[in-house]
Parts: C-alpha cells; structure tokens; sequence
C-alpha cells in the first residue's frame, strides 16, 4: 500500500464516557505530519480531553490558522465544528463565532509562527477581550512547513539544522499572555500527556481565554544537537511548577482537599480546579508571583511548566460587552431582525 | 521490574495464540501468508512439518487454535485456521517430490509400531528417512486407527486419509494389517531396536443399566462406528437415542441418519454449557435436525417381549454457582422415550489386554501405563507409548505430537544417547520491512468477518454415507479469510536505546497498547499504572530497557496487540520494527545438527 490508515477497532470491554462513545470516536483524518511531530502527542491529548470530559463532538468548533500545526484540526474530533483560517487570523473568526454562539465549545490550534509573527496582533488582542476559547500554541521554535527557518520563539543562541545560530531574542507566549491579562495561562510540553491532558480539560472548562504554550518538538527541523526545542533539551530542562485537575461539578468535590498542598479554583460551571503545588511559595492565582516565577526559571533555563496562572474572576468577552447569551441561529428572526423602523430609531438615538 | 527478554524463544511463540494453543505448534500465520501468495503447496509442506496430516487435521481437528486466536479479542469469531489448512491441502498440487524421502540404505535399527494411528505413523514419519525400519502392526485390515474406524467418511473422505497414508509407507514403511500383537513379552523377544505403542483407547465405556444384556440393539459407539466403517453394519433402527454429548456422540448420530433412522435424539444428562462437543460439530449435527435433548440421566433400558422400545430416563434440575459450576442437582420427575436402538457414546479407555502384568511396564492404579511426560518412555528402557495409549483419549493433534516427542527418543534410544537431552527451540528474528509504508506481510487491519463454510444440501448429502458435508472454501472465501489472520508471529520488536520518546506510536496505536511510564518493582505495579490493564492469560507486557532521555520504560501490552505495524511505521528513529519470529521447533531429523541458528 501505499500509505496507510489508522483502522477503526473496537476493542472488548472498551472504555466508554458519560455519552457512551470511545476514545476513538474523538479522532479525526489520519495525521499527514511527519513520523515523530509533536503536534501528533498534542492531537491525541486534546482528543483525549475531549473525551474525558464527555463533550458531544459536534458541539465543539475547531479553528485554526496555517502551519503545520494549524493542520492539526483536521486529525481530531471528526465530527466538530471546523475553520482552518487565514494565517494569523484565526483570533478573529474565533471571536466572531463566539459571539454568535457562545454555547458551543471553542479550541483554537495555532503554532509560533501564526500567533507571534503574522498573527501577533490578532493573538494578543483576543486574549485581552477574554474571549471564551482554549487557544493551543503548539510551539517547536522553526517554521517546519517552509523547510526550518527560525521562528519569533526561538531562543537566543539555539541552532538551526546546518548550525547557524540565532540572534534574535524570541517572544515568550507566556510572558506576553501575562502581561496583556490573560486569565488562564499554562505551559506543556507534546510529550507529557500526564499534564498536558487535564491542562487542556481545564482550559476548555475555564470561563476566558484560555492559552496552553504547548513545546512540540519538530522531529525534522528543530530536533538536533544545539536546539533548545528538540525532544531531548525539553526532557532535560522540563520543570514541573504545577499540577492542575478539572474535576467537574458532579464529582464529590470537597473529599479531594489537602489545603497546603491542593489549592482549588472554583470554575462557572460549578467544576473545580485542583492545583497541586509542585514548588513552594508559589500561587498561581497570583499573575505577579507566576510572572517572577517565569523569570527566575529563565535565568535557569529551565522550562517552567504547568497551569503558571489562572484568574476565574475577570469577565469574559461576552459578560464585559453585555451580549446576548442565546446562540443567534436559536433566537426568532423577528427578535434578531425586528424591522426597518426599529433601526431609524436605533439610528435616531446617535445623531 | 527487569527488561523483557524476548531471546528466549517462548516469548514470542506465546504471543503467536494459535501455535502456542496447537499441541504440534503448527506456524499457523506464516502457512496462512502461503496461501494468501497462492503458494498451496508451501503451506502445505509447512503444515506437514508439524501437524505431518493437514488434510486430514484440515477437516477433524479439534482445533485448540481457533479459540485462543487474537482475533477474538475484538471480533466474536476466530479465523478460520482449520479450513484455511484444508485449503492448503485441496490445492496443493504436486508435492510429493519435496516429501521426506526413503533413504538409500537403512540402518538396520528396526522398530516395531503397533496401532497403525496417527501416534505410530508420525513416529514412522520422522524415523524412516533416518534410516530406520519401521513396521506398523495393525490388527484391522485398513490403517488409520480412529481416523478410519471412528471418524465417519462423510466428515473425512477415505482418499484423503489414504493419500496422507501413503506419503508416509511411501517411506518405506512397512504395514502388516491384520496381524494384532498378542504377548508384550513375545514382541520384547524379537529383538526390535525400539516398540512403541500407539493402541489409542479402543475400549468404549459401557452402561450397566437394567436391561443393557437383555437386546442386541444397544451398541458401544466406537464399537459400532468402526463396524459402519468396515461395512459389517449396515442399518438401524427408525428411532436412535445416543446417550452422550461427546464428539463421538455427534457421529454416531449423524451416522444413524445415514443408515436409515428417522429421528435421532442425542440425550445429555447436564445443560449445553457441560457439553463436550466441540460447538462446530454440535452446529453441524443440528443442521441435521438431530435434537439434542438436556437434562435427562439415563436409568434403565425398556424391553417389551425381549425387544428395545424406550429408554426410561430422570429429568434433572441443576442450581449453579457463580462459576457456572454446578452446585446442587435434583431429580424433577421420570419419563420414557421410544426407541429402536440405542448407542452409548460416553467415553473411552485405554486397555492393553496384551500386555502381560510381567512383562515388566508398570501401570498405575487406574491401569494406565506409567509414561515420562517429557520422554514418552515406559518403565521399560526402549520401550515407548504415544496417542491416547499414552494418557487417555485426547485427539488426533495431540497423537501428532507424542510421535514426534517419542520419534525423537527413539532416535535418542538407538544412538545410546541421554533421552532427555533435547534440541531446545529456537528463535529467528527476520527482517519484514520493505519500504515506506510496505512490509512483507498484509498489516492492513481487515473487518470482515468469519467466513462461512458451503455444506451439500440436506437432501443430496444422506444418498450416500460417504458424501462429504463440507465443501471447502471458494477462492472468494480464501481471500477474504486469509486476510483475517493479524499475522501475530510478525512481532514488534524495540530498540530502546533509539527512542525518543515522541509518543508517535503510542498516539497511532488503534488499541492503545502502548504506554511510555516510570518502571516499576513488578508487572503487577506496572499494569496498575497503565490505562488499558486488561489480562489475558498468559500475554505478558513487553517490558524495554530504561529510555535514553527520561529513564522510563516503554510498556506493550501483548494482550491487545494486533500487529498491524502502525508503531513501526510512525516511528521517526526505527525504535519499533516488525520482525517475523520464525521458532524452530525441532523433530528427530534435527536432533544430530548442532545448532547453527542466531538468536535475535
């Protein structure tokens, strides 16, 4: 043959969530990325929180830009919602279609090329309305479908494939997420699924705009001696600064405690999240202290990794513009369009 | 927890279900990709290596094989192993050529084997191209054993048997027929290099109920198989009762239709799930319209005026435990069931009239012979038991395998060597990767389902006793079920130190049977900490050496997989290949060869 499939097998005594579907009913079109791409670890982590959490698939949208990891919208969750963007302009769709339909669940995919060089603006503008979405950077520091040049995340110094270094200092996704006010701020790495599945569970049930800095190696282009994004250097420097679980309101919440080491966040939905504390003195419901965290572990070039901060108190695009809750293809057309007259006066009112 | 060593050649032959299951250890995946590549007569010299009778065993096996298939982790049926094996052996062509020869001159060690069954023809098999001269005694006139006496034609054709017969006289075997061995102690004064014993379990167990002496129509089944097969019976009665649920049950009521009966009840004492039969066999007596009746013990025969008319039975309630094992049993009431003849399919034993207390084998206390498990030697030196003469009524796969054990030992008894120092297995690791995305078998996970065999219809199959039932596969069928098989003996292999650690296979595995996780003191501890944990007995997780970046292992677990090869194909560094585990199983020939094979 000459390329393959992944088949279709149900397994005996297969789990099943609380809609009766498999894991495997949350996947998508066969990967067409390279053997060995982060972005294929991420895909599988974000189809697998999907599942856990029980979300019907055709009530999830997947947006995305362009860019290898842009395409990754395909290989997941068939049946959902789905528009692969102009490049860097995912932001914006993403917030058109919130505003039209709020009750639907939003997961934006997007890399280091898409969101911090042409996309930057549109990037940093959707997380300081807090639009309701997770947005997943998957980051791996080159731009791998135009054959490995660097990227704005590439660190200082970090080689590229034939060994010229780079000279640019790069844009931190965190950081930048910190500083303009995002509420829900984490970092995880493609080969850490035992993070990086309840941070995306947590990121999809956070009120907000929601960013996971995802490192995702590139197996072709950025995974050799002398990159500070290859498999090997994330492994190395990976530093673990916090544990999040969404547990979600139906669960027996209050028996989990350990105050100390748990700290809950209380979600909208009546869901909490359980931080675990993997390093002393740090809180990530503090954006100060999660912003000196980051600075400390850079000056040690480690890779602080984990839900660094989480704000469940700012509104949300749609609390701080007053909109309409209803989905708009669920309110009557005499409601959503009420006439002629109605706009002259609406008009009248401005002049 | 220690990693995997998969050079021990049980690793990945328990993987293979199917020749694990087989008592011969047939290769059944690599026979199946023969047939796929149209090569009917390599599979089918590939099956006689071990089995020595596919077209026989690729109708009347027992088939251990099909229930321990992988593909019943995830589909209900099995492949079809036994029908693909017939296939081999319908299509075979000319092959005789490439059978064990005769050899030019014999070495003069001659060896008696009496019972001319599947036990002593697989001993002459493997020791007369060696040299030696074998005689088999029979004391029917036709060889074959059970294989002829109670299996009956329409289930396997008399030239099927006979053809796989004569491949093995052809050897320069020598038959006598009709010369039964009558003194133990008289053969031992021939002079032969070696005698083995291969007599099977010709003695059917009877049922001394009221009445059983007083009518000519109650009949032994085996008895009265082997009388139909020999032609000395040639009809019964309108109304057959077989007491029992056996396989030998299920001929002797086909059979009954045969000769001329109208209804045929099979009674059995407990429920269907107690049944011996094996469940194809069952299916295939139902299409018959034979009624299998539960629930009734029998408890006298009735006669009127000297003459069989019914049978009196005690309808029975049975209360079962969790396990389904039967906990308490009562009697509900009593009820009489017409009949003209009647036959008692409840079992066999060995009996060895022939053998003198004093010859010198000793017997146990339920008189069966005392055997070395490993050896197949009596208590005499020289002196050896294969079949169900060895441990009772098995079947004929297992005869297959006592010949070539004791063949071995024969050959070992006749150098003066230790019996027991045997070639162990072994284990060959072959490369199967042939370019992107192309590998030397089908991965491609089929869903088809189990093909379904052809039967002759009901009217045209009781013309004759010798009408085969069982049509054998079209070439459409064939297609279809031989991409079934997951080629399990293509093994994943991993070469820990290459990974890194990427996940790609874990994420493309269609049943998730893979995970990368911190090792662990034991496999227990390291199943708990797996999502998918289920067990299956006997598969093992495949545990690797400590990964270069982290220090984790990497975990397969061999329960779930299917061998479609996606890891190896996902994976960037070539960690995960897929190699096919050839096991040398070794037989007689082999014996003198130093090993020359290299491990993985």
């Amino acid at each position: 043959m000459t390329s393959f499939v992944k088949p279709h097998i149900r397994r005996k005594n297969e789990p099943v969530n609380e809609l009766g579907l498999v894991r495997a009913d949350y996947d998508g079109a066969m990967s067409t990325l390279c053997a060995g791409c982060g972005h294929d670890s991420v895909t599988a982590s974000m189809a697998r929180a999907f599942f856990e959490l029980s979300i019907k698939p055709h009530r999830a949208v997947k947006v995305s830009g362009i860019g290898c990891s842009s395409k990754t919208t395909a290989y997941f969750l068939r049946e959902a919602h789905g528009n692969n963007t102009v490049h860097g302009r995912m932001p914006s769709v993403a917030t058109g279609a919130v505003a039209a339909n709020s009750a639907l669940t939003y997961i934006g995919v997007s890399g280091d090329g898409d969101s911090l060089s042409i996309g930057l603006g549109q990037f940093v503008h959707a997380m300081r309305r807090n639009v309701n979405m997770l947005y997943v950077l998957e980051n791996n520091g080159v731009y791998g479908l135009t054959k490995g040049q660097f990227s704005a995340s590439a660190d200082l110094g970090s080689l590229a494939k034939r060994g010229a270094p780079n000279e640019m200092p790069p844009i931190d996704p965190v950081s930048l997420a910190l500083s303009v006010g995002a509420t829900f701020v984490a970092r995880g790495f493609s080969g850490d699924r035992e993070q990086l599945v309840p941070l995306i569970k947590a990121g999809l049930k956070h009120k907000g705009f929601g960013l996971i800095d995802v490192i995702s190696p590139c197996v072709s282009f950025n995974d050799h001696k002398g990159s500070t994004k290859s498999y090997a250097h994330t492994y190395k420097y990976y530093h673990k600064a916090v544990h999040a679980d969404y547990v979600a309101p139906s669960k027996d919440i209050k028996v989990c405690y350990d105050e100390g080491e748990i700290m809950p966040v209380e979600m909208h939905d009546g869901g909490v999240i359980r931080l675990r504390k993997l390093e002393k003195g740090f809180d990530p419901r503090d954006r100060a202290a999660a912003m000196s965290a980051l600075a400390n572990a850079q000056k040690e070039d480690e890779i602080l990794t984990g839900l660094l901060h989480i704000d469940e108190t700012h509104p949300d695009m749609h609390a701080l513009n007053k909109m309409e809750d209803r989905p708009l293809n669920e309110i009557p057309y005499a409601e959503l369009n009420p006439g002629g007259a109605k706009l002259h006066e609406l008009q009248k009112g401005f002049r | 927890m220690k990693p995997t060593d998969t050079r021990n050649p049980d690793y990945f032959h328990k993987v293979v279900d199917c020749q694990w299951a087989c008592p011969a250890h047939t290769p059944v995946p690599a026979y199946i990709r023969l047939i796929a590549q149209g090569q009917y007569g390599d599979a089918y010299l590939l099956n006689r290596e071990s089995n020595v009778f596919p077209g026989i065993l690729g109708r009347v096996c027992d088939r251990p094989c099909e229930p321990a298939c992988r593909r019943t982790r995830v589909e209900e049926e099995p492949v079809a192993i036994c029908r693909l094996k017939r296939v081999a052996a319908d299509h075979r062509g000319e092959i005789e050529d490439k059978l064990p020869k005769k050899p030019e001159k014999t070495n003069g060690k001659r060896i008696a084997l009496i019972g001319a069954g599947p036990a002593s023809f697989t001993v002459a098999n493997d020791l007369a191209p060696l040299g030696y001269e074998c005689t088999i005694f029979e004391k029917l006139d036709a060889p074959g054993g059970l294989m002829r006496s109670n299996i009956p034609a329409f289930r396997l054709p008399e030239q099927v048997l006979s053809e796989e017969l004569g491949y093995i006289l052809d050897m320069g075997v020598e038959l006598k027929l009709g010369t039964p061995v009558e003194s133990m102690k008289a053969l031992l004064d021939e002079g032969w290099a070696a005698i083995f014993v291969g007599t099977g379990a010709p003695k059917g167990k009877n049922l001394d109920l009221q009445g059983r002496y007083d009518t000519d129509n109650i009949h032994i089944g085996i008895d009265w198989l082997e009388s139909v097969a020999f032609e000395h019976t040639k009809k019964i009665g309108k109304q057959v009762l077989i007491i029992g649920v056996g396989n030998t049950a299920m001929d002797c009521c086909r059979t009954s239709l045969r000769l001329g009966a109208d209804t045929v009840k099979v009674m059995a004492r407990k429920p269907r799930e107690f049944f011996k039969a094996s469940v194809w066999e069952l299916e295939d007596a139902e299409e018959e319209n034979i009624e299998i009746v539960v629930n009734h013990s029998p408890k006298a025969f009735v006669l009127e005026k000297g003459k069989l008319v019914g049978m009196l039975f005690e309808t029975m309630e049975y209360e079962l435990d969790a396990k389904g094992r039967i906990e308490t049993q009562r009697v509900t009431g009593e009820v009489t069931i017409p009949c003209d003849d009647v036959i008692l399919a409840i079992g066999q034993e060995n009996a060895f009239p022939w053998i003198e207390a004093d010859a010198g084998i000793e017997f146990d206390k339920w008189q069966i012979p005392m055997i070395d498990e490993t050896t197949f030697q009596s208590t005499i030196p020289g002196v050896f038991f294969g079949g169900d003469a060895a441990f009772g009524p098995k079947n004929i796969i297992w005869a297959v395998e006592h010949g070539h054990q004791a063949a071995i030992s024969i050959h070992k008894h006749c150098q003066g060597k230790m019996l027991t120092g045997r070639l162990p297995d072994e284990l060959e690791m072959v490369a199967t990767k042939m370019g992107m995305f192309e590998w030397r078998y089908s991965n491609s996970y089929d869903n088809s389902d189990r093909r379904q065999m052809e039967h002759v219809e009901l009217v045209k199959r009781f013309e004759k006793l010798d009408v085969e039932v069982e049509l054998g596969f079209s070439a459409e069928q064939i297609a279809t079920e031989v991409e079934r098989c997951l080629n399990c003996d293509i093994q994943t292999v991993f070469d820990a130190p290459l990974c890194e650690e990427c996940d790609a296979c874990i994420d493309i595995c269609p049943v998730e049977c893979l995970s990368i996780a911190p090792t662990a003191e034991t496999e227990g501890e390291l199943r708990n900490s797996l999502s998918v944990s289920e067990v299956e007995d006997g598969q093992a997780l495949y545990v690797s050496d400590g990964l270069p970046l982290t220090g984790r292992v990497m975990i397969k677990d061999e329960n779930v997989c299917l061998h479609c090869g996606l890891c190896a194909e996902r994976c960037p560094t070539a960690a995960w290949d897929m190699q096919e585990g050839v096991i040398h199983i070794h037989h007689a020939e082999d014996q003198d060869t130093t090993s020359g094979r290299t491990g993985p």
